[in-house]
C-alpha cells in the first residue's frame, strides 16, 4: 500500500508536493493578511486621510518642522554610520590578526554587548553622562572641568547611544567578511614589493569593500528608523524621524501625517535594502572575475 | 623596517579595537554597581552597598511584567518556530520563484523599521479589537521573529542532501513520517538557533508594546521604558545586572554546547 503510494506519487509530481505547498503557504497567508494588510494600509491612509490625493506628502516637503525633523534624521544616521563604520572596520580587522584566545575574548564581549537590551543601555549611557553622571564626576574629581559638561539631550548623546548600539551589526558582519579573505594574499603582496599602504589599499580593501558595504547599509536602515536612544538620549530636544511618527500617532493625531512619514521611512529603507542586495551581488561576482 | 612598519599598523588597530572593545562594555557593566546603591536615585555606592533595589524586583509589579513577558515571548517563539520551520522546509523542497517571491515576504517584518509596524498594528488592531490583549502582542512578536527561525532553519538545510527525501520516500515513507523522522532531526541546530532567536526578539521587543499594550499587558521592556521617564529608578541598574549575568552565562554554555558538538 505505501510502496504504491510511493509510485503514484513519483508519477504525479504535483500530488506529491502538495504537502510541501501547504508548508509554505501556511506561513505564507498568515504573514500576508496580518501582517502585509496593515503595513499595506498605512500607505494607504497616508493617500485618502484627510483627504485623497498627495497632501500630506506636500506637506513634508513645505513644512519647515518637519524638514528639520528629516534634516536631523540625516545629519544623525550619517555621522553615526561613518564613526560606527569606522571602528568597527578597524576592530574586525584587528580581531582577525590576534592570537586566537584574544580574539575569542573580544568575540564574546562584542556578542555580550549586542545581545544586551537596547534598554538597559541606554540607561548605562544615562547613568554614565548625565550632569550628575559618573563621567562628569570622574571629569570633575581629578580636575579637568569644573562644570558638568552637557552629554545627554544633545546630538552628542544621541550619536553616543546610537554609536554604541550599532557597532556589533558592524563589527559581526565585517568580521566574517573578512575571515573570508586569504590571509596570504597581503604578505604575497609585500613579498612582490608592495608597501604596507599599498598592499592594503589594491588588495585588502577592496577585497573588505562587499563587506563594508553591506555593514554599511544595515547599520544606515537601523539608524534611520532608530526610536529609542533618540528618544531617550535626546530628551525631547533630539528629534528624529521615528520620535516625530510616534508624536504625530499617539499626541497630536494626525494620521495622515503619521502615515504618509511612515511609507517615506519604509520607502528609504525598503530602497536601502534592495541597494544592499545589489551591491553584495556585486562585490560577489567582482569577486570572482 | 617595512614589516616593522606592518606590525605597527596591526598594532594601532589592535589598541583601537581594544578601545572600541572598552567602549561597547564598561558602560553596560556600570549598572553593576549602580544597581547597589543604598539611595533611592541613580548613584554609585559609595562605601555603602544595599540590596533594597533588588528587593524591589521581586516584591513591585516587576515579577507580573516578567511573567508576561515569559507568556508572550513562549507562546510567539513557539508560533514562529513551527510556522518558519514548516515555511524553511518547504521552500527547500520545492525552491521555484514562487516561494523564492514568499520567502521575501517572510523576511519582511526584519527590515521594515519597527515604528511603522507600530503605526501599522496600531491601527490593525484598533478594528479587530486586539489592543492590550495577549492575542495581540504574541501575533506581532510572531510574525516579527518569523524571519530569524527562516533564516536559521534555511541555513541548516543548506548542507542537506535533497535525495535525502526522495530515499526516504521511495522506502515507503510517508510524508509526514519523511518530515518528521528523516527532514526535521536535521534542522534541529537551526531550530534551537531560530526558537531562541525568536523568544529573545519577543522578549526584547518594545516599540510596538509601547504603542499597542498599555495596562492589561504589562511586558518586562514597556515597564522599563516607563521607568526610564518617569524618574531614572535604580531597580532597572538591578535588573539589567541580572540579565546581564544571564547572557554571559547564556553565551559561555553556547560555547561550551559548541566545543562539544566539534570534539
Amino acid at each position: 500500500m505505501q510502496g504504491e503510494a510511493g509510485i503514484a506519487s513519483r508519477s504525479s509530481p504535483l500530488g506529491k508536493d502538495t504537502a510541501y505547498w501547504g508548508m509554505v503557504l501556511l506561513p505564507a497567508v498568515f504573514l500576508a493578511t496580518l501582517y502585509l494588510v496593515p503595513v499595506v494600509s498605512v500607505m494607504v491612509r497616508s493617500v485618502t486621510e484627510p483627504t485623497l490625493g498627495l497632501d500630506n506628502y506636500a506637506v513634508i516637503l513645505e513644512n519647515k518642522a518637519i524638514r528639520n525633523v528629516l534634516g536631523k534624521t540625516v545629519y544623525i544616521c550619517a555621522v553615526t554610520t561613518a564613526l560606527t563604520l569606522l571602528f568597527g572596520y578597524a576592530t574586525a580587522y584587528a580581531m582577525c590578526r590576534m592570537p586566537e584566545r584574544e580574539q575569542r575574548l573580544m568575540f564574546f564581549l562584542v556578542i555580550l554587548s549586542f545581545w544586551i537590551s537596547v534598554l538597559i543601555r541606554t540607561f548605562a549611557w544615562i547613568a554614565v553622562l548625565q550632569p550628575q553622571g559618573l563621567l562628569n564626576d570622574i571629569l570633575i574629581g581629578i580636575g579637568i572641568i569644573d562644570r558638568p559638561l552637557r552629554l545627554v539631550r544633545n546630538d552628542l548623546g544621541v550619536i553616543i547611544g546610537m554609536v554604541h548600539y550599532m557597532l556589533p551589526y558592524a563589527i559581526l558582519p565585517l568580521f566574517a567578511n573578512m575571515k573570508t579573505i586569504d590571509p596570504t594574499l597581503v604578505p604575497a603582496a609585500r613579498a612582490l614589493g608592495a608597501s604596507p599602504r599599498k598592499a592594503f589599499m589594491t588588495v585588502f580593501l577592496p577585497l573588505s569593500l562587499p563587506g563594508l558595504a553591506g555593514a554599511s547599509i544595515l547599520v544606515l536602515i537601523f539608524s534611520s528608523g532608530f526610536y529609542i536612544t533618540p528618544a531617550l538620549l535626546g530628551g525631547g530636544k533630539v528629534v528624529m524621524i521615528a520620535e516625530y511618527i510616534s508624536v504625530q500617532m499617539s499626541e497630536t493625531l494626525k494620521w495622515g501625517l503619521a502615515t504618509s512619514l511612515a511609507t517615506v521611512l519604509m520607502l528609504v529603507v525598503l530602497a536601502l535594502t534592495i541597494a544592499m542586495s545589489r551591491y553584495m551581488d556585486i562585490g560577489d561576482t567582482g569577486k570572482k572575475a | 623596517m617595512a614589516t616593522e612598519e606592518n606590525r605597527q599598523k596591526v598594532e594601532m588597530s589592535r589598541v583601537v579595537a581594544w578601545m572600541t572593545t572598552c567602549f561597547l562594555v564598561l558602560p553596560i557593566l556600570i549598572v553593576i554597581p549602580v544597581s547597589f546603591t543604598p539611595k533611592r536615585y541613580l548613584s554609585m555606592p559609595e562605601g555603602e552597598w544595599s540590596l533594597r533595589h533588588y528587593d524591589v524586583l521581586v516584591s513591585g509589579g516587576w515579577l507580573s511584567s516578567i511573567g508576561d513577558s515569559l507568556l508572550v515571548a513562549i507562546c510567539s517563539a513557539l508560533l514562529a518556530l513551527a510556522m518558519g520551520t514548516l515555511f524553511a522546509v518547504g521552500h527547500w523542497r520545492l525552491n521555484n520563484g514562487v516561494t523564492r517571491n514568499l520567502r521575501l515576504l517572510l523576511l519582511l517584518p526584519m527590515i521594515v523599521p519597527p515604528i511603522v509596524h507600530a503605526v501599522a498594528f496600531y491601527q490593525a488592531w484598533s478594528i479587530l479589537d486586539l489592543l492590550d490583549t495577549y492575542l495581540g502582542l504574541i501575533l506581532v512578536h510572531t510574525m516579527k521573529a518569523l524571519p530569524f527561525v527562516v533564516l536559521s532553519v534555511t541555513a541548516s538545510l543548506v548542507n542537506l542532501d535533497p535525495r535525502l527525501e526522495q530515499a526516504s520516500r521511495s522506502l515507503g515513507a510517508s510524508a509526514r513520517q519523511t518530515l518528521f523522522y528523516v527532514l526535521l532531526p536535521q534542522v534541529r541546530p537551526g531550530m534551537l538557533a531560530g526558537g531562541i532567536f525568536a523568544f529573545i526578539t519577543s522578549w526584547d521587543e518594545i516599540i510596538v508594546a509601547i504603542f499597542i499594550t498599555s495596562r492589561a499587558v504589562y511586558t518586562l521592556p514597556k515597564r522599563i521604558w516607563d521607568g526610564l521617564f518617569d524618574n531614572v529608578d535604580p531597580a532597572i541598574a538591578a535588573l539589567g545586572t541580572i540579565m546581564i549575568i544571564i547572557t554571559a552565562i547564556g553565551l559561555l554554555i553556547k560555547d561550551w554546547y559548541e566545543k562539544a558538538q566539534k570534539t
